[in-house]
């Protein structure tokens, strides 16, 4: 990925990160953390790697992507926005009465959610049964699958996993998003989700490990997924919970809490600031 | 004699060549029957192993992508996967659960394999229908004329065989219930395997000079309002039949319809409030009041509080 490439994918992270604050603090409630440990994933997901279309959004050969930790879905509605799936207008409308933006996604094709998701545990298994479907009808799209860390105390995710690889789904790449915390703490302290890799890969995954935040590792570690054939494959993306949102970044609470709007508007400026330093860095690497 | 699982393992076989219909099982297509619709679709035919909820999430995917999913399992394991099942629900998906071995008639493997209240979470569901077919003949046209209902819907299947009542050509038809005899004196409204007791009930209540009528009420939700409230009207007196709890079921699917619109008295024949438990089928039926005398015995009973 040359450089101009990825100053746009940061760009637009940094885009749907303040979506996310905005939307956040307009609905009062919603869970700007886990939100924004996903978005350099997101922005490389839907601006680089997954095939759609938002002028043909139930297009039959597109993407899935199956976003299992449906908690995080501001930052997926802030991908719709800016990927002209919805208009800028719906940043206000986030857990509203009437919204489509409902407080965790509800299966809408026509606007790019594929899964109704809320209850942690089921994405993957849905992703499979989108990708079953794909196999049988001799479709080569893909289903992108992203997951939280905590949701891999949930049973079902293992009974997907063997599933997917006895069935051969090598259209199936699930991410986890390994921020290393849930609501009441670390992953490690509630219920020790490690070691991540080995189970994966005991289940029969092609599992690699990135750099959650780095646009160029995620983009390597999907190419290099693409190429493996006869088994899922997973990545875990290292993360960090309320990343560049500087105040939230490893504090728990942060989790489903968003920021005042006071809070806000104090942020924004040294957001901005914080980011065209970033920008400025990406220039010199 | 046949089982209304064994009924359904055929028509699925048949109506399978319908290339959307994906067959889903945990494991049972032994039992289930969908052996017959593996045989000849195998590339449409997926195993889940033991996992149910995994076997009902993934089900959400299939459907989402456009297919008609049909899954067979023991009834009590469909209840596992209650997490996934509101989901379906909720989106409205083609999915359609035939459960075997429902109610009582796993009798021996006791209570772990039997259900009592099944009929009522479903019917809890939103966007579910909800299907107890009396016989082999009405579980194959429930089968065929599953594929026109649209969304979600939940059939349940006797491990059981059981007497064939109704003529081969019978049509099932979703919301409508069947009048098997009319009478003047008191309504019963049975379904599954309390449809050939009631009958029973009928007769001998015939020889003691009470005319009940009687109507098959296989499909549960949507409920045939009208049949109901017309029973009550003309009879005035009206007994619910079911092998499943008297709470949520037929009987209370009844109960709300006369008690909006045309309230009589109403008795319920069906299980009180508990589990089911080892034994001979029969010896279960009887234990838990599922028989033709206790049929009987609640219509003198209603036609007492009639008075």
């Amino acid at each position: 990925m040359n450089r101009e490439e990825a100053k746009r994918l940061k760009e637009l992270s940094y885009r749907m990160m303040i979506d996310v604050l905005q939307m956040t603090t307009e609905a009062g409630s919603g869970h700007p953390g886990g939100s924004l440990s996903s978005k350099d994933i997101i922005a490389v997901l839907f601006f680089k790697i997954m095939r759609h279309n938002p002028k043909n959004p139930t297009w039959e050969d597109r993407d899935r992507l199956v976003f299992s930790k449906g908690h995080a879905v501001p930052i997926l509605y802030a991908a719709l926005i800016e990927a002209g799936y919805l208009d800028r207008s719906y940043i206000t409308k986030l857990r509203k009465f009437g919204s489509p933006l409902q407080g965790h996604p509800e299966w809408n094709p026509s606007l790019m959610i594929e899964a109704t998701t809320g209850s942690l545990g089921n994405g993957l298994a849905m992703g499979n049964g989108i990708a079953f479907a794909g196999k049988l009808k001799k479709k080569d799209y893909r289903v992108f699958v992203l997951m939280g860390d905590g949701e891999l105390q949930e049973g079902t995710v293992w009974e997907a996993a063997m599933f997917a690889s006895h069935y051969a789904l090598d259209n199936v790449i699930a991410i986890v998003d390994r921020n290393g915390l849930q609501q009441s703490g670390p992953t490690e302290k509630s219920l020790s989700v490690e070691p991540v890799a080995e189970k994966w890969k005991a289940f029969g995954w092609y599992v690699q490990e990135v750099d959650g935040h780095d646009v160029e590792a995620l983009y390597d570690a999907f190419k290099a997924a693409e190429s493996v054939t006869s088994r899922p494959k997973v990545i875990i993306a290292h993360t960090t919970k309320g990343k560049g949102s500087l105040i939230g970044e490893w504090v728990t609470e942060f989790h489903g809490k968003p920021l005042s709007k006071a809070e806000l508007e104090k942020l924004l400026p040294q957001l901005e600031e914080k980011h065209i330093e970033e920008m400025k860095e990406i220039d010199v690497n | 004699m046949m089982s209304t699982r064994e009924a359904f393992g055929k028509a699925l076989a048949r109506i399978g060549s319908e290339q959307s219909i994906v067959v889903l099982d945990a494991d049972v297509s032994g039992s289930t029957k969908t052996s017959e619709f593996r045989k000849i679709y195998p590339e449409r035919f997926i195993n889940f192993g033991i996992a149910e909820e995994n076997l009902f999430a993934t089900a959400i995917g299939l459907a989402y992508s456009g297919l008609k999913v049909y899954a067979s399992l023991y009834s009590v394991f469909v209840l596992k996967a209650y997490d996934q099942l509101r989901i379906i629900a909720h989106d409205n998906l083609e999915v359609k659960i035939f459960a075997s071995h429902s109610g009582l008639t796993n009798a021996s493997d006791g209570w772990s394999h039997q259900t009592v209240e099944d009929v009522a979470v479903f019917r809890a569901l939103p966007n579910f229908k909800v299907v107890v077919p009396a016989d082999a003949v009405e579980a194959d046209s429930v089968t065929e004329e599953s594929l026109s209902v649209k969304g979600p819907m939940y059939v349940r299947l006797s491990r059981s065989e059981s007497p064939i009542i109704f003529e081969k050509g019978f049509k099932f038809e979703l919301g409508r219930g069947n009048v098997i005899s009319e009478g003047s004196d008191a309504y019963i409204i049975a379904n599954g395997n309390m449809l050939s007791p009631a009958i029973r009930a009928v007769e001998s209540l015939k020889k003691e000079g009470i005319s009940a009528g009687l109507i098959n009420m296989s499909s549960v939700k949507p409920l045939d309002e009208e049949l109901v409230i017309k029973a009550a009207r003309s009879s005035g007196a009206v007994v619910t039949a079911e092998e499943h709890s008297v709470i949520g079921g037929l009987g209370g699917a009844v109960a709300e319809t006369l008690s909006k619109s045309y309230p009589v008295p109403v008795e319920f024949v069906g299980i009180r409030d508990s589990f089911g438990q080892s034994g001979k089928l029969e010896e279960l039926f009887e234990f838990y009041g599922l028989t033709a005398e206790n049929i009987a015995l609640s219509v003198k009973r209603v036609l007492e509080r009639k008075k």
